[in-house]
This record gives C-alpha cells, structure tokens and sequence, in this order.
C-alpha cells in the first residue's frame, strides 16, 4: 500500500514541479514581449505568417474570432475526411489499406477536429502511415493548439478593459503551436523512442513465433506479423495535447506504444502537463498569479481523491474472482487486486491513476480497459468526464470550462455577500450567465439525449455486448465521453457502426462547439467591460474558501445532472455485486 | 428615521389577518396561465400539476399503475405548491398595497384655486378660478392658502408657508416652504398650516411624486434588476438541466426493465414528481416575493426609488459622496470663541462683535451676538442713540459691520481685514495672526474685528460635527464603502473636520464643476458612487452619481436629477438604502443555495423509490430508510411544497446583513444556507414520512 502512495506522491510532485516553469513560459508566448532568446521560435512564426498571407497587427472582435475557429476547423474536417477516404489512392501505404468508409470517416475527421480522438476503427488495420501522420497527427498538433487560442481569448477578456478586440486567432493557434507543442513532442519523442516505441515508414514486420501455435481451423501459426508505423512522433502530441488517440489500436496498452514503466510515466506528465501549467500561465496573464494556483488547487482538490478512490476500489479485487479462487493479494511478485484488463508491466496503480488522469484531461487514452474495472473503479472516470471536462480537461479547453464554472460559483457567492457578482474584476451579468448556462447545458444534454437514443433503439442496443447495468454503463460512457469531447472507451460496445459513428460524431460536435462560441461570447463581452478595483467589499477569489466553493458547484452540478443515470449503471452494479456476494458466502 | 413614520404609514405585522386572507384569494387568481408563464421555474411545476391531475382522472378509467390515491396525493400537492408560490407572492404585493393605501387616502379629490392671469400677481390676493386639481397644466400658477391641500407637486414663486407634509414624510412637524432657494418645492397631496403660497406645477396629475410612490409600492411598475434576470436565466437553466435528466430517466427506465427482466418502467406521475423535487422550486416560487420585499421595506423605510436597479446598485456602492454642511455638520457655523489681541480687552472684542453682528440675521451673525450675551450678558444697545449705519456682505469686500458715532466697525475674512486696516494705517497684530492659523488648523473659521484701524480680535465660528455620525462612518467603512466630504471650505478647515466626523477623505473648495470631475474620476477607476443632496447646485453631480439619493426638503432639480428621494432628508439614510439592496441580493443567493442542496435528499428520497421493483439494490441507497416507495415520493413532494411557505417569512423579512467583509459573510450564508439546505430535507423528509405512516397513508 505504501508503495502505491509513494508513487502517486511522485508523479504529483513531478507534476507540480513543472507547472511554473512551463506555465511562465507559455505566458511569455502568448504575451506581448518575447524575450530575445526565443528568435529561432520567432522566425519560424514569422514564415508561417509570410506563407498564410496573415496580418499580425491585426486584432479580432470576439465573433471574428469564432469565425475563424469554425472556418478553419470546417476545412481541418474536409481534409482529414477526404485523405481517408483517398488513402488507396494516396502513397505511404504500405500495407495497401483501403479507403476508409464515410461514417467512420466522417466519425474520425470530427474525432480529430474536435480534439476527442474517439476511434471506433482499429489503427493498425484501418489508417495508412500518410493518413496517421497527414491528417490525425496535424489534428492532434492543430485541434490542440485552438483549445489553447480560445483560452487565451477568454483569458484577454479578463485582462483587457473596455475593448473590443480579443486577440488574432491565427496568431494564437500559430504560437501554441510553434513555441510550445512542436518543441515539446520533439523532446518527448526522442525519450519515447528511447523506450522502445517504434518510429519507422517500413512496412509491417512477420517474426518468427517462439512457441508455435495454431488457428481455430487447426492449421499451425508459425509467424505473426506485427503492426509497426511512425508511432513515436504521433504518440508524444496524443499525450501532451490531450489527444488520446493510440497508434495501435489497444491504445497505450500496446506495448510498441507504451513499452515501460518509465514511458509509461513520462506519459502520464505529459498528459496533465500543459493543462496544469495553463493555470499559472491565467495568473500570470490576468496579473494575479494566486488566480491561477486557486484554480490548479480546486482541479486537484477534486483529482486527487477520485485518483486514491480508483486505486482502492481496484487494489480491493473482485467478488467474482473470489469465487474463482484467483490470488488477488498484493505481494513482491504482484500488484494483486482487480487485474484483469490490466497490463502486469503498469499493475494496479499506474492503471488506475491512467484512468482518471486521462478521463481528468480530456485525454482519452487507455493502458488498462475500463470495462473491466470494478464498478466504481469505472464509475469514476466515467464521471470525471461528466462533470464537463473540467478538472484540468483538455489543453485549453479544461481552463476555459472551468473558467465558466468559476463564472457560476461567483455568481451565487456574489449574491450571498450582497454585491453585483464579479470575478477578475469583472461584473457579471445576464449574457455571461446565459453562456455559461450553454456552455453546462450543451453537452449535459448530449449525454443525456444520446444515451437516451442509443437505449430506445434497436441499432443502438444491437452492439451492447453485455445487457444490464453494465452494458447501460457501457452506453453511458461513450456519449460521456464523445459529448464531453474526451475519447475514451470503455470498450465493450461495438461502436464502429454507422448509428453510433454519426450520432457520437454529432455529439463530439455539440460538445466542442457549443462550448467554444459561447465561451468566446464570454471573452468578447468581459474585454468590453470596465475593470472594477478590488474593495473589502469584493469577494477574494484566491483562498480556500473559493476552491471549496467552485469544487462544490462542480461537484454539485455533475451529480445532481448524473446521479440518475449513474445509479442504473456503475451503483445498481456495484450494489448487486454486493448483494451477491453476501449471498454466496452465506 | 423618525418614530413618527410608523404612526402616519402604518405597516401591518407580516401575517396581518386581511393581508393574509387577500393573498390566499390572490392565490387563485393567479393560476391563470398568463400570470404563470412569467415565472419559467414554476410555469413547469404548473404543467406538471396539470398533467398530474389528467393522470389522476385517467387512474379510474384504467385500471393499472399507480394506485388512484397515489396520484391524487402527488397532483394536490404538486397544486399546492403553485398556490404557495402565488401565495408569497400575493402577500409580499399585500403589504405593498397596505401602504399603497394608506398613502393614497391623502390623494382625494383636490380642488385647486388656478391663478387667472400670472402676470398680475398680487399676493394673497391675486384673482382665481377653482379648477380640478386633475385639469391644472404644467406651468400653471396656484393660490394656495392655510388649510388647504397642495394641488400638484410644484414650485414656490411667491410666498412664505409652513406645510404639513406628514402624508408623505411621516413627520409631523410643519417645515417651511418659500419662494427662491432650496426650500421652495412642494410635493402634491402635503398641505399648507399656516399663511399662503404661489406655486407654479411642476409635475402633471398621475405623475406626481404621490403617484410614483404609489406605483412603486404597489409594484405596478416593478422591472425586473439585472442580478434577477441573470438568476432567472440560471435558474430556468437548471430547470432545462432537470427536465432532460427527468425526460431521459424513462428510456433508461425503460431499458432496465428490458434487460433486468423485472418490474416496470418508471411511471409518469413519479417522473412529474421527481422533476418538480429536483427544479429550483423553492427559490422560484420566492423569487418575485424577494424583490416586491425589498421595494416594501425602501418605502417603509421613507424612500421613494426611481427604479429597483437603483436599489440593487445600492448594494455595489464603493465610494458615497456628502456635502458637509447639514449631513456631517449641523447646518451653519457657530461662534464658539473670541481671541482678543494684545491689549485689547476680551469684552470690549464681545462688544465690537456684538455690534457689527446686530444687523446680521444669518445663522453665523446670531450666534455670535449669542455668544457675547453668553459670555458678558450684552445686551441689544439703544440703536436710537447710536444712529448706526450697518454695512452688509458683500462678495467684493467680503465684509460687513456697522457704522456709527464716528467709528467703523468691521468684521470679516482675515485678508479682507487686513488690507482694510492697512489702508487705514494699521496693521495685523501678531497674535492675531497666530490665533487665525491655529483657528484655521483646528477646522474653524476665523473672522477678524477691527475697530477703525485697530484690529481688536478674532472670532473662532467652528461647525458642529453631528453627534453619532462618526459611528456611522465606521459602520460603511465596514461595509466597505469609502466616504468622501464635499466642503467650499479651505483644505485646512475641510481636513481638521473630515478628521472631527472620521470620513475617509474629503474635497475642499468644491465647486460643481469640482464635484462633477470628482464622481467621473472615481467611475472611470471603475467605482460605483452614491451621492446624496440637496442643492440645485447638487444636481449636475447627483445625475452623474450611480446611486443618487437627493433629500426631500432639496429642491425639485434636485429631486429630478437623483434616482431615489429620502422623505426624511437624512443623508445617512444611505446606509439603509445600501442594507436593503445587499439583503436583497444575499436572500436570492442563500435561497438559491439552499433550493439546490435540498436536491440530494430529494435524490436519495426518490430513486430508490421509483426503481424499487426492476433494481431492488439500489434499496441501499435509502438512506432515510422511508416506509414505502409511495410514502417516500409523497414525502419528498409534501416537503417541497412545505419548504416554500416556510421560507416565506424569510423571503419578506430579507436574510440579515452583517458588514463583516464578504469572505465572512459567504462562509456564515454557505453553512446556514448551503450545509443547512444540504441537511434539512433529510430531517423534513423524514418527519413527513413518519407522520405518513402513522396516519396509515404510507
């Protein structure tokens, strides 16, 4: 057990660790100074503009900037559906895949755009290396990099004062991009490909197999053919962009993706690293660093015991293995507990701190399957997704969701301390609150409204391979996770079909876009807004008290919004498994 | 406030009898669908209650389901808990229209004495006809004589009166109104006691103070704040939350039952039931009640609002603008010493005062010759014999005295003095020069006497700093508001007061242009200001000012320019004002609190019940152990529609307001409001269930 805490203890404080640096640095980015040492950086932004015919003098009020993101992800769609669909055609294929269908295409290309990676195809049997590297590997950089363009427009918001203009969006996306992600997947990378993830443009390898073994017709299998690609460079930006889109199909399970302990950590930094530096990078913009540590404080107040909660329900084991007579004791030679599903070389911990960290970030990648952990070892990062993205959540996108809730917990606190609501300064009014009220509504509803359709039809309940409670889970956390744009899977539901391909591809919409619009009619409304100076009449939005009121309006709202539906899924499981076992042992 | 108010404007107890019974009456007008559609939270309970009712009645042709009495006890309650909602509302207009009445009973039929032709005025005297007072025009000029009503609300351009003007202010000493200055508006419905005044209408028939007062009671003319319509949006956003959480519960029903091969779907009157526990009924319910409240204790408390937005900016205020003089100060300087020069005698200084003072019948000038009788028992001299010659004011000289039997006596500004002397070829003794500083340090005023071209000593006139205003000070410091002293006084004199009455800072020499520039600066910094008044001179500022509360004895530009008057012309009525404005958002805010964290009872209350026979596991989480599911449901219905009528009392009287800093205040209001709303229901779930069963309708 103390080994399990020690090595939560050491990732946190890794974590922590890095989050002024990286948070300082992505300020200067985005800030008006650069400092000189950055001119190799600057040069290259430079071509890009030169190349794109973009102005960088030129500022764009709040709807010029939704344009922009919506036009610009529009033709990111386009190209990454048409290059799967002309893959056959297209060269770097070596393993001469076909085109891809257009509802899995159209699933994908929404998937990419919209930062979720949900993937209902199997990588290594369905996309070539051009379509890997061209179009998911650019979305991963790209769909990232607007996550973190329409934070830093609401972060302007709070910071400017009666303006109209939020920023440049081509700037933005230009900078996340060339400053922070190329050079931090670069390094990643190298230490990937140091552990032993494959980074090659060969075809797919046949090894001899040590122990022989044969099909199901009888006939003996001598050779396996194995999956290799250019998996190093497109793994590095699936973790720091909060991606989570896998190589291979069994995601970061594989061992070409995932081979050690150590990548396996370093993965794990990465995922919830550019999100946690985000909130210093918000102090420091808005000119208040203790905003941003307040921020970071209630994302971990709320991580850190869901995380312990996943480590325990898993470490406990199963009452089905029980009956089995599998060991499930935690000894040297191993990790015990709830390990089916799980990889020996991550064991308990590293699995369960994988789940909820990347259902936290808006990651989606696994190294241990969902569906096999205890109920309310899934419930959790089922939930974590549910409540909206918003516990560090994806690059960009998990602030500025927070950000609106942070708008909504001052809002009530403003009004029980008998003052106009304001935050950073800023009144708020009845158009931010109606934003905000999109920004909580849209993809609350997607769940709810996409469940609901899945469970009334027969397409949908045809690929439930597991009715009952667990197969409703099953159900519940794909639109979970498409509508909260997280792409994770709980496997188990047969996905790759053209009712769950347009109706999880109409969901990751929802979930993007509808969150996107309103919160960049939030930043256009706040730069127009006068600053109001801090008086003792001012509720302090950097103490204690605050976090524990934004973790509760959090909480609050994703429990109140998904106690129902929870309640038929993981919690009646989990109680019946109880009751269960009560039973047998009696 | 004066204890007088409560006597002229009565104010009922909170559950007055005939308040009560109207509002119960009110209750049910109200169910009409027009009314209801303006409240979104509770237009859904209303349909819920509805449908309900169409379920009950389906119950007896059907023979399947919910059993009858099941439904008819959700769909009453579900009625019951429009009605109470309806209910707080009417009552909260009740006692607005409680003083509505009493205020209009001073708005009968007025006969007014119209002027015939204006430019022959001849006083008292002057030719009428009577007309209604509801025919006069806007410029008209009335006759109004003692014993008779003020037509319309108007100017004074002729005359001198007292008026009783308790209808409006409660109090019942006369106050004197009378042509030019900053006594000469008169308000419609007040009435003249004694001699007779010319007043030329301001104000229309319907529009008059009276009737806006009226309108604001009665919340006729009630808008919706911007702090209400963002709640409003958030509540009728949970709303839409609760629905689609409600409206999909079926299908997930639904395919439970499929899969578990057990029990049935979640029925209909259950879904309805579950939807109305989880809505923000109780904050819905009380929302309008609050505001209506909130306008009733303004009036109650003398003033008049322009708007409830001003009410709410109230709240917000950071900086409050004074004039000195008669909020901080009592109205006029006094004479409180005499600094005699070297060898002069103090009397004979007394006396040169005395005497330059005889003439001078401003407040100052009397109480200088009160303090000489004071101090020598100096008496009015034999003015016959003297044949004096009394000199008046004059901006140009800046001083005024008296002469006679060959010597002028002087008094005034020290530089004015001092040049006057010198050209007489006499000079500014030393200690004299001595005592004006210190007299100017101190925050007085001095002014210097000279006899002929001696100077004989220097007055100290000092003002009075009200008594209890200090406190009052601290009290907006704790509420954290900045209060600002606005004197034409030099900064010396202005900064030793400022520091007497304890403001936090002060602008001296003011002039409008000054206090203007003054209120702009503080705004462009992003400050909201409060200013009170009085003065015409005031107005510019006060339309400038975000909260601008302009006193009732002030003139009509004044009244016009600010957005709240104060019947009792009490510049620190504000800090009532700002009470009323903070309670009003701080009631919205804990109830919505507390309407939330009552859901997670009603939660545990409910799901167990509504899947009792497909998933009896999820018994477990009956953490209430409730009787039956139906008991359980009822339960949790009966105690939504309690909860409401319960915290009507509450919604009236406003949560309370502590200036203790905002952290304090939000922690106190989170563990009453949110811990406390978090547990009640628990308890009050509980109770109903148990009272349930013990009547055997569990």
């Amino acid at each position: 057990m103390i080994s399990n805490f020690l090595q939560l203890l050491i990732y946190f404080s890794v974590l922590l660790v890095c989050v002024k640096p990286l948070g300082l640095y992505m300020a200067k980015v985005y800030g008006d100074k650069k400092p000189t040492w950055l001119g190799p950086f600057m040069r290259v932004e430079r071509w890009c503009y030169r190349l794109c015919g973009i102005d960088d003098k030129v500022e764009m009020h709040w709807k010029t900037y939704a344009t922009a993101v919506l036009s610009f992800s529009l033709v990111s769609f386009l190209s990454v559906y048409a290059i799967q669909r002309l893959q056959g055609w297209l060269p770097l294929n070596p393993e001469s895949l076909t085109g891809v269908s257009p509802d899995s295409s159209f699933n994908t290309a929404v998937s990419f755009v919209t930062n979720t990676n949900w993937q209902g195809y199997g990588g290594e049997s369905t996309m070539s290396y051009l379509t890997q590297m061209l179009a998911l590997c650019v979305q991963n950089f790209v769909s990232a990099g607007v996550g973190m363009a329409v934070l830093i427009a609401l972060i302007r918001g709070f910071a400017r004062k009666n303006s109209t203009t939020i920023g440049n969006f081509w700037i933005d996306l230009t900078r996340g991009t060339v400053y922070i992600l190329l050079p931090l997947s670069l390094v990643l990378s190298i230490v990937l490909v140091s552990q032993g993830v494959v980074q090659t443009l060969s075809s797919y390898q046949a090894v001899t197999l040590i122990e022989p073994t044969s099909d199901n017709t009888g006939q003996p299998v001598l050779t396996q053919k194995i999956a290799v690609g250019p998996a190093a460079s497109q793994i590095a930006i699936k973790q720091l962009g909060t991606n989570g889109g896998g190589f291979f199909n069994v995601n970061s399970a594989h061992p070409l993706e995932n081979p050690t302990p150590f990548s396996n950590f370093v993965q794990m930094l990465s995922i919830l690293l550019i999100p946690a530096a985000l909130c210093y990078t918000f102090g420091e913009l808005v000119g208040d660093r203790r905003q941003g540590w307040t921020i970071l404080a209630a994302m971990s107040v709320i991580l850190l015991p869901l995380v312990v909660a996943v480590c325990l329900a898993e470490q406990a084991g199963s009452p089905a293995f029980e009956s089995l007579g599998v060991d499930q004791l935690a000894s040297v030679s191993q990790s015990g507990g709830n390990m089916e599903g799980k990889e020996t070389r991550f064991g308990i911990v590293n699995s369960a701190l994988w789940a909820v960290v990347t259902t936290a970030a808006s990651n989606g990648s696994v190294n241990s399957m969902h569906d096999s952990f205890s109920p309310l070892g899934g419930l959790i990062p089922m939930w974590l997704m549910q409540l909206g993205e918003v516990v560090f959540g994806g690059v960009g996108s998990g602030l500025y969701g927070m950000l609106v809730f942070a708008l909504v917990a001052v809002f009530i606190a403003g009004l029980m301390v008998g003052r106009t609501p304001e935050y950073l300064g800023k009144k708020i009014g009845a158009f931010e609150i109606k934003m905000a009220a999109i920004v909580i509504l849209l993809p609350c509803g997607s769940v709810l409204l996409g469940t609901a359709c899945a469970v009334l039809s027969a397409q949908g309940k045809a690929t439930v391979f597991n009715p009952g409670p667990h197969g409703f889970s099953e159900v519940l956390y794909a639109f979970s996770s498409a509508s909260n744009n997280n792409g994770s899977a709980f496997a188990g539901l047969g996905a790759n079909t053209p009712f769950y391909n347009g109706i999880l591809g109409i969901a990751m919409l929802i979930g993007r876009f509808g969150v996107i619009l309103p919160v960049l009619g939030i930043a256009g409304s706040l730069a127009a807004k006068k600053a109001i100076p801090v008086g003792p009449g001012t509720l302090p939005t950097h103490t204690p008290l605050f976090v524990v009121l934004l973790v509760t309006v959090v909480i609050v709202i994703g429990a109140l919004s998904f106690f129902p539906a929870l309640a038929l899924g993981p919690i009646v499981e989990h109680l019946m498994l109880q009751s269960h076992m009560l039973q047998s042992n009696r | 406030m004066s204890n007088l108010t409560a006597n002229a404007k009565s104010s009922p107890k909170m559950f007055d009898a005939k308040i009560v019974s109207a509002a119960i009456q009110h209750s049910f007008e109200k169910l009409d669908p027009r009314v209801q559609v303006r409240n979104p939270v509770m237009f859904c309970v209303y349909i819920g209650s509805i449908l309900t009712t169409l379920l009950w009645l389906r119950t007896f042709a059907v023979q399947e389901g919910e059993s009858v009495w099941f439904v008819f006890g959700i769909s009453a309650w579900l009625w019951f808990t429009v009605l109470f909602a309806n209910f707080a509302e009417a009552i909260a207009e009740g006692h607005g229209k409680a003083q509505a009445a009493s205020l209009r009973k001073s708005q009968t039929a007025v006969t007014a004495r119209r002027i015939i032709s204006p430019d022959k005025l001849a006083g008292q005297d002057s030719v009428t006809q009577s007309v209604s007072a509801t025919e006069l025009r806007l410029g008209d000029l009335v006759l109004i004589a003692a014993g008779e009503t003020v037509p319309a609300d108007g100017e004074v351009v002729l005359g001198i009166a007292s008026v009783d003007e308790s209808a409006i202010t409660g109090e019942s000493a006369p106050v004197v109104r009378e042509s030019g200055g900053d006594r000469n508006a008169v308000t419609g419905g007040t009435r003249v006691i004694s001699d007779w005044l010319i007043v030329r209408v301001t104000t229309l028939a319907g529009n008059s103070f009276l009737d806006r007062m009226i309108a604001m009671v009665e919340g006729a003319k009630r808008q919706k704040t911007p702090n209400e319509i963002a709640l409003a949006i958030l509540l009728a956003t949970l709303t839409l939350v609760f629905l689609l959480v409600v409206a999909t519960l079926l299908p997930f029903s639904i395919y439970s039952v499929e899969t578990s091969g057990q029990g049935t779907a979640i029925s209909l009157p259950v879904l309805i039931a579950l939807f109305v526990c989880l809505a923000p009924t109780t904050i819905g319910a009380l929302l309008s009640a609050i505001g209506i409240a909130g306008m009733n204790r303004l009036s109650k408390a003398n003033v008049v609002a322009m708007s409830g937005r001003a009410v709410e900016a109230a709240g917000d205020i950071d900086v409050l603008l004074l004039d000195k003089t008669g909020t901080i100060t009592l109205g006029n300087r006094q004479a409180t010493r005499f600094h005699a020069a070297d060898g002069v005698a103090e009397q004979q200084l007394a006396e040169a005062a005395h005497l330059a003072s005889f003439a001078d019948e401003t407040a100052e000038g009397r109480s200088i010759s009160i303090l000489a009788k004071n101090r020598f028992g100096l008496r009015g001299v034999e003015l016959e014999e003297v044949q004096p010659n009394f000199i008046p004011f004059s901006a140009r000289t800046r001083m005024s005295g008296v002469s006679f039997g060959g010597h002028e006596i002087r008094k005034g500004a020290t530089e004015a003095i001092e040049s006057y002397v010198r050209g007489l070829g006499g000079f500014l003794p030393d200690n004299v020069r001595a005592a004006v500083q210190m007299i100017a340090k101190s925050g007085g005023t001095p002014l210097v006497v000279s006899r002929d071209a001696m100077v004989l000593g220097v007055i100290e006139l000092k003002d009075i700093v009200k008594g209890g205003i200090k406190e009052r000070f601290a009290e907006l410091r704790e509420m954290g508001i900045k209060t600002i002293m606005i004197t034409g006084d030099n900064p010396l004199t202005a900064a030793a007061i400022a520091a007497e009455a304890g403001v936090d800072d002060f602008l001296a020499e003011a002039t409008p242009e000054a206090k203007l520039a003054l209120i702009r600066e503080y705004q462009q910094g992003g400050r909201l200001v409060a200013m009170t008044g009085d003065g015409t001179n005031d107005a510019p500022a006060l339309a400038q000012a975000d909260v601008a509360v302009a006193m009732n004895s002030g003139t009509q530009a004044a009244k016009e320019a600010g957005n709240m008057v104060d019947l009792d012309s009490n510049p620190t009525k504000l800090i009532e004002i700002v009470n009323i404005g903070k309670q009003l958002l701080m009631t919205r805010g804990a109830l919505t609190t507390f309407s939330i964290a009552n859901d997670v009872a009603k939660y545990f209350a409910i799901l167990p019940a509504a899947f009792a026979s497909t998933y009896p596991a999820l018994k477990a989480l009956d953490l209430m152990s409730l009787a039956s599911p139906a008991s359980a449901i009822l339960s949790a219905v009966i105690f939504n529609a309690l909860i409401i009528i319960a915290l009507v009392p509450l919604a009236l009287r406003g949560v309370s307001y502590k200036p203790v800093g905002a952290a304090q205040l939000l922690r106190n209001n989170m563990l009453v409001y949110g811990l406390g709303g978090l547990l009640v229901p628990f308890a009050g779930i509980k109770a109903i269930d148990l009272m349930l069963s013990a009547v055997g309708l569990a």
